[in-house]
């Protein structure tokens, strides 16, 4: 068993079971803390497959700033631990229910699953990057010269996306102090200092 | 030879260099601490630590002694897995993100293709370390300064990215060692992208401060207002991972400006040889502006520094990534050196 295999299989199993943990951890926080990991074994899983840049992306955005957030979200949260406790049992039969349709719908598919011949020829046609290129150049160039429009769109559903949250979550709330940097930066030597005499006042 | 052609002779020599530049980092960490305390007292015209050794300067050896053989206090609220977790991490995250700094030309453990991104990463994980030890201390302070913490770094390190970005789009390479030699011309120090970069070397010395906790953004442990914040709980060795963590990340964000701005291991002068010591020396000479900083600059409010990273440097830096791309588009001189950078 060669280094890589050995790494694989270290990611993979922890990658499986802090997924487990992730849905087994009483403490929401714990779950949270398992999820980071889960992610974090799939970044390893993606740098085996030599794709090293989707994994730091992987690291960079869901690892440092998603689940930054969530992690934020859930510690401020005030659970009931006992509260959730108690629904388990009421829930568990549907749950059950549901995760074994998914693996037996997922065991049909992949039962089945078979590859054209001519499918690994089709995709390399499709994105033709010679031998030797690293796949963030290979993917710099499909995305910037190929798809270069779609890739503007997308991003352009995304700033409408960010701007409707920020609409959405304003509030203009008139009767509060704020500071206004540029006001305090401009200011011009209207304000003194003044002697006061003891109990004469301004 | 034919045993360090073996996967286990490769893995011995990989650990070899880890152990190498891991053990080179904490030593020079040592006297580091030693600068920087040096710095703050000749600021307040003190004379600093003085005691140990010749001139103080085995202070922060004596200082290492004392954390490791003091009591390990564990809150009785505290979830002591997590507790005990959280300093660890940040200390091998501090340590695993010098994997991919160059020292010279061929001085790297691994010559990473995406090295900027690993490092990006990696100080994007730093984060952890702090709010679960804010998190798992049960405690308010902590809990506050882990809340600023988290929030101040995912702010800083959006900037940070992006003024990234303006010395990828000159160099074309996501590689630190490509970043060094897209720096090598024939003028020495005017080659480097201090020079075109101008304005985002400044941007990123402040936003490095902010990303490493430090001081006038050291909000996540404000004495006055947080008592240590999220190291409040923490004593003895936890603390001591903590804080050296802290200072690597430091010591990296100073490799890092020395890489990406001021041409890593290539010399100022044209003609003088090109090597680790130039690298060592830029090194040290952010740090002395970094303890410079702490030394002369009142801290931040909260609130100012929010709206400092959001308002203006976020701006700011996404708008320098669209003059670079242009300037680099149009090559100009010093803005377009992906023929240099291969």
């Amino acid at each position: 068993m060669g280094l890589t295999q050995l790494a694989f299989y270290v990611f993979a199993s922890v990658a499986v079971a802090s997924g487990v943990l992730v849905i087994l951890a009483r403490n929401p926080v714990h779950s949270v803390l398992w999820l980071i990991l889960a992610f974090f074994s799939s970044a390893g899983l993606m740098v085996l497959l030599g794709a090293e840049f989707i994994a730091m992306l992987l690291v960079i955005v869901y690892v440092g700033a998603v689940a930054v957030l969530f992690l934020f979200v859930v510690m401020m949260l005030d659970v009931d631990f006992a509260e959730l406790k108690r629904g388990l049992a009421a829930y568990l039969p549907v749950g059950a229910l549901v995760g074994l349709v998914l693996l037996v719908e997922l065991g049909l598919v992949f039962g089945h699953w078979a590859l054209a011949d001519a499918a690994p020829n089709a995709r390399a046609a499709a994105f033709a990057i010679e031998g030797g290129v690293a796949n963030t150049e290979a993917l710099g160039r499909i995305i910037y010269d190929q798809y270069l429009y779609m890739f503007q769109a997308a991003g352009l559903i995304l700033l409408v996306a960010m701007i409707g949250a920020i609409v959405l979550t304003l509030r203009h709330r008139p009767h509060i102090k704020r500071q206004d940097v540029l006001a305090q930066i401009y200011r011009g030597r209207d304000v003194e200092l003044k002697d006061v005499e003891p109990g004469q006042g301004v | 030879m034919a045993f360090f052609d073996t996967p286990l002779g490769i893995f011995t020599i990989i650990l070899a260099q880890c152990l190498v530049v891991v053990v080179g980092v904490m030593v020079s960490l040592a006297f580091l601490l030693y600068m920087d305390r040096k710095v703050w007292a000749a600021v307040q015209l003190r004379r600093g630590p003085n005691v140990v050794g010749p001139w103080g300067l085995l202070q922060s050896f004596a200082d290492f002694l004392k954390f490791v053989l003091k009591e390990i206090v564990i809150p009785a609220g505290a979830d002591k897995a997590v507790f005990l977790i959280a300093p660890m991490l940040t200390f091998v995250l501090a340590c695993i993100a010098w994997v991919v700094i160059p020292f010279a030309d061929g001085w790297v453990i691994s010559d990473l293709n995406v090295g900027v991104l690993y490092i990006f990463a990696i100080s994007s994980l730093g984060v952890y370390g702090i709010i679960m030890g804010g998190w798992a201390s049960n405690s308010k302070y902590p809990f506050l300064g882990g809340l600023r913490s988290a929030a101040q770094m995912v702010s800083y390190e959006v900037s940070i990215g992006l003024i990234i970005v303006g010395v990828l789009i000159s160099t074309g390479s996501l590689n630190l060692s490509a970043i060094v030699r897209a720096q090598d011309g024939a003028y020495g120090l005017f080659s480097w992208y201090w020079l075109p970069h101008l304005p985002m070397v400044v941007l990123f010395f402040v936003s490095a401060l902010a990303e490493t906790n430090r001081p006038p953004f050291d909000l996540p442990e404000a004495e006055s207002e947080l008592v240590a914040g999220y190291q409040v709980e923490y004593s003895s060795t936890p603390y001591l991972l903590f804080m050296i963590g802290e200072y690597m990340n430091i010591v990296l964000m100073c490799a890092l400006i020395s890489i990406l701005f001021f041409g890593g291991w290539l010399s100022p002068i044209p003609g003088l040889p090109d090597g680790a010591l130039w690298m060592i020396g830029k090194m040290v000479f952010f740090f002395f502006l970094f303890a410079m900083v702490k030394a002369i600059v009142p801290r931040y409010r909260y609130d100012q520094l929010m709206r400092l990273g959001w308002k203006v440097f976020l701006p700011l830096s996404l708008g320098w990534v669209v003059v670079a791309a242009i300037l680099a588009r149009l090559e100009v001189v010093g803005y377009a050196r992906f023929a240099v950078g291969g």
